[in-house]
């Protein structure tokens, strides 16, 4: 266990150095220059000239990557170009808005996706089935943003059930959470009808209904560990999944996330920020498949870590 | 083997029996759904089954015998199948008319169960005393502490080893054989008035086997439940029953005391079924015939010399080697034209990764040769091509190892086409000659496999065999999935071809009967190594090493005269093949006991 965990750990520094330095490339060949970008369109040559030496700009590839990296180990992110303050220090304000939004999300997709699922696998080939399916492929197949608006239109401006955006209290995070969290319980739905299914087939489902337990006891302490196996393994694709949402979902709702901030960074080229982001939700992604892996063997007896 | 055993109990007369009738079928009809419309799997079945008395209900697959247990059970997979006609009656209660409330009180503590694969038929995310406590607490207001007392009790009254400590294992910590007695411990753990055992020992290995039939014939005499064994092993039914039900296509065709029905079988089908059953040491006395021995065409086809395969377990930070499973461990042996090698052990003995790293899917070390040509270790498709043209594999399971999208025409010529050796109507016409060859029609190349029975899947894998006209074929397990006449006729059509072709097999096989029917020398392996080798008459005739004797010893017997009073088998699980890296396993050495009679010595 332990000289996993280490060789894990490891692993996963390689997979960080990996990302940052493929985004460093892409950021470096990226058309837009980001002297010109805070210098602004009426600046002289000389006054870019200037920006650009004054950030190592016009240094050779090679050099702003060690120069970067060198302060990456020091737990240096960086400084904007364009707020002027340590990008550390902005998203260290901004994370917590964006770690509740995802842990909303992903009770909102678990709670809607597995009960769907389980709902369908036992009602199968059922009318019940077929209209659960159709909404998980609706779930699936919708774009975030088109979710959000419709959901702000019908329970924020029609019904005034809930704020328009903005964030503080519960009832700001009901609706972001549950744009965020519907496509992933589109394919949670499906995921744990399949699984359910296949488990309910299998022969030790037959041994404990011989036994003479319950259907629940069945169903809840025999079926629905094991169809949670493959779930749990999925929870920190997820997280790679939710990065993408948050871009667009805090835009919508207004909500004070590390998704915004990207968002605003990549209009200005503001490359201080989006490596910053970029490698925050990179190792966000890491910890999560990391964390899935080490909980794994306590729901499967079967896997062991090594 | 050699003394008789003591007159064991079996009653020869219905008057011997105890009159108490515990479970009353009468007229049952079973119907499934199918896309052809309804279809009776279980039609009018009668039977009583007394206190204390085993039932063995026997037949071939698709006889309807697993299905008339889900019957009893009320384990139907409903809608798809359903009781339509006949009752069930358990102490004054029609079964068939019970809601499902009622009848779930009566599973586990009134009738209880047990199915033929151990390996799946435990729950692998709870611990084995989890799972033998809740079968206890479904039927009986206990706490927890008392029900855990009770599941303890149940584990040690089926004699597992180490009870305490299992109680906290999960299945895959357990062996088949363990697993199987969990089963029966969680099935009995209520004192059920009946067991249902549904080819409890068909998934396990000979002395397990003998070992599981032995516990729940002791487990009987403590108890007196009364069992209904549902088999299709006429071996375990003389072994076990007090009456057998024969049954065909949903039918009773024959009901009678297991004696009289062995002795003299009034039904045709009972009759045939009883023929086509291999015993052991049916062939004691009669020297085997090799149609192309003594000619100079009688050469080595395969000669194998100190073959190891070892396959490396990692761990550690680094995840370096750090221990090995020996599961080969330098195995000499020659194969000769039209001889019929057999290679006999239990699971785990190494036997089918021999037949493996024959084919190159497996890294070895060693040497082995075909006609004469060194097999190269290292791949290449070359090099691969040119021996496999001389060495082919048939498989266990006829309905895996065909692709269910190709026209089995395909498949049997996709040899041909891979060695570029026919093309276009000569392709066609050499297709159609294997299929006629293996006893099916030219006309049936165009289906797909799903379209054909187990043994005719299993006769296209030899025409696909056959196809390059190989020297050597290494036969796995190949007719083990087969129901035993159909295995009959497997069996005769590969003896046709060797004597015709003058063909080598290698016939790896857990079952010894078939193997002494087959084989023209035998080799007998245990953990890796062959501890007794040597002709069919040597080995089963007089066979030298311990273990041998006892994979014989545990073999059913199919004649209910001969019934053993006990099974002579030690307990215990064979040994872990997995050695820490830098320990050798120690090689046994033979000792030649006469005319090439090999045994292992210590």
């Amino acid at each position: 266990m332990g000289s996993y965990v280490l060789r894990r750990a490891l692993q996963s520094l390689l997979i960080l150095l990996g990302i940052s330095f493929f985004t460093f490339v892409l950021l470096y060949l990226i058309p837009a220059d980001p002297a010109r970008q805070i210098a602004g369109r009426s600046a002289t040559t000389q006054t870019v000239e200037n920006i650009r030496e004054q950030l190592g700009l016009n240094l050779p590839f090679y050099e702003q990557y060690f120069r970067y990296l060198s302060g990456l180990v020091q737990g240096d992110l960086g400084r904007s170009y364009l707020q002027k303050t340590e990008v550390g220090e902005l998203i260290a304000s901004r994370l917590p808005a964006t770690l509740l939004l995802m842990v909303g999300a992903i009770v909102c997709e678990l709670l809607i996706g597995l009960t769907m699922g389980l709902v369908a696998a036992l009602r199968r080939n059922t009318p019940t089935d077929t209209s659960l399916m159709v909404l998980s492929f609706v779930g699936v197949s919708s774009p975030q943003f088109v979710i959000g608006i419709l959901l702000l239109y019908v329970f924020a401006v029609k019904l005034g059930w809930f704020p328009i955006g903005g964030y503080g209290t519960f009832m700001h995070m009901v609706l972001p959470s549950l744009t965020l969290g519907f496509l992933g319980a589109g394919w949670y739905s499906r995921m744990m009808r399949s699984s359910m299914i296949d488990v309910l087939r299998q022969d030790f489902i037959r041994t404990a209904r011989a036994k003479g337990l319950k259907r629940w006891q069945v169903l809840f302490g025999h079926a629905l560990p094991n169809a949670l196996l493959p779930i749990i393994a999925m929870i920190g694709i997820d997280i790679g999944l939710f990065m993408s949402g948050i871009v667009v979902v805090e835009s919508v709702f207004g909500w004070p996330g590390i998704g915004q901030l990207a968002w605003q960074a990549i209009q200005r080229v503001d490359i201080p920020i989006i490596m910053g982001v970029t490698l925050v939700s990179a190792f966000a992604i890491v910890l999560g498949n990391f964390l899935a892996d080490l909980v794994a063997p306590l729901i499967d007896p079967r896997i062991k870590l090594r | 083997m050699s003394t008789l055993p003591p007159e064991p109990a079996v009653p020869s007369s219905l008057s011997e029996r105890s009159s108490r009738v515990v479970l009353g079928v009468s007229g049952l009809q079973t119907a499934v759904a199918t896309p052809q419309g309804r279809k009776i799997v279980v039609d009018g079945l009668s039977f009583d089954l007394h206190e204390g008395e085993t039932i063995c209900v026997a037949g071939e697959s698709g006889s309807g015998k697993s299905m008339t247990a889900l019957s009893i059970m009320g384990l139907l997979p409903e809608p798809m199948a359903k009781v339509v006609g006949g009752s069930i009656h358990l102490e004054g209660r029609d079964l068939t008319t019970l809601p499902e409330a009622e009848m779930r009180t009566i599973r586990g503590s009134e009738i209880a169960m047990i199915f033929q694969e151990p390996m799946t038929s435990l729950n692998p995310v709870l611990t084995i005393g989890r799972q033998v406590r809740e079968a206890v607490l479904a039927h009986e207001p206990l706490s927890r502490r008392e029900a855990d007392a009770r599941a303890l009790e149940a584990l040690k009254a089926v004699r597992l080893s180490e009870p305490e400590r299992r109680m906290t294992q999960y299945p895959h910590e357990l062996s088949g054989g363990m697993r199987q007695r969990v089963m029966i411990a969680m099935a009995l753990a209520c004192h059920p008035k009946v067991l249902i055992a549904d080819e409890p020992t068909t998934a396990l290995d000979v002395t397990i086997q003998a070992q599981i039939l032995q516990l729940m014939r002791d487990l009987q005499k403590e108890t007196g439940t009364a069992i209904i064994l549902i088999t299709h092993d006429m071996g375990v039914v003389a072994e076990m029953a007090d009456r057998v039900i024969v049954m065909q296509h949903g039918k009773i065709v024959e009901d009678n005391l297991v004696r009289p029905l062995f002795a003299a079988p009034e039904a045709a089908y009972t009759e045939e079924l009883l023929a086509a059953v291999p015993k052991l040491g049916a062939l004691a006395g009669v020297d085997p015939v090799n149609a192309h021995a003594g000619t100079a065409a009688a050469a080595k086809v395969l000669e194998v010399d100190d073959l190891t395969v070892r396959f490396d377990l990692r761990g550690g930070v680094l995840n370096r080697v750090v221990s090995r499973v020996h599961a080969v461990e330098g195995i000499s042996f020659d194969l000769h034209r039209g001889e019929t090698l057999g290679l006999v052990g239990e699971s785990g003995c190494g036997k089918s990764t021999i037949g493996k790293a024959l084919m190159n899917l497996v890294p070895w070390e060693g040497s082995i040769r075909v006609c004469g040509e060194h097999v190269l270790r290292a791949r290449t498709a070359a090099g691969d091509r040119a021996y496999r043209r001389n060495l082919q594999m048939v498989f266990q399971d006829p309905y895996a190892s065909l692709d269910p999208r190709m026209t089995v025409g395909d498949l049997v010529g996709e040899p041909l086409v891979i060695h570029g050796l026919a093309s276009g109507q000569e392709l066609q016409d050499r297709v159609a000659g294997l299929f006629r060859r293996v006893g099916l029609t030219p006309d049936q190349m165009k289906r797909h496999p799903h379209e054909f029975s187990g043994g005719q899947r299993q006769r296209i894998c030899i025409a696909r065999a056959l196809a390059l006209s190989p020297k050597a074929i290494i036969a796995d397990e190949s007719v083990s999935a087969l129901d035993v006449s159909v295995q009959a006729q497997v069996l005769d059509l590969l003896k046709e071809l060797q004597d015709e072709l003058g063909l080598a097999y290698l016939f790896i096989s857990h079952d010894m009967t078939v193997v002494e029917q087959v084989s023209h020398r035998v080799a007998v392996m245990y953990l890796g190594q062959i501890v007794e080798i040597g002709t069919r008459r040597q080995i089963f005739e007089n066979p030298q090493h311990p273990y041998t004797r006892r994979l014989m010893s545990a073999v059913p017997i199919p004649d209910p005269a001969r019934r053993r009073a006990v099974f002579d088998v030690p307990q215990g699980e064979i040994p872990s093949p997995v050695v820490p890296i830098g320990e050798s396993v120690s090689r046994v050495r033979y000792q030649d006991v006469g005319a090439g009679h090999l045994v292992a010595v210590a």
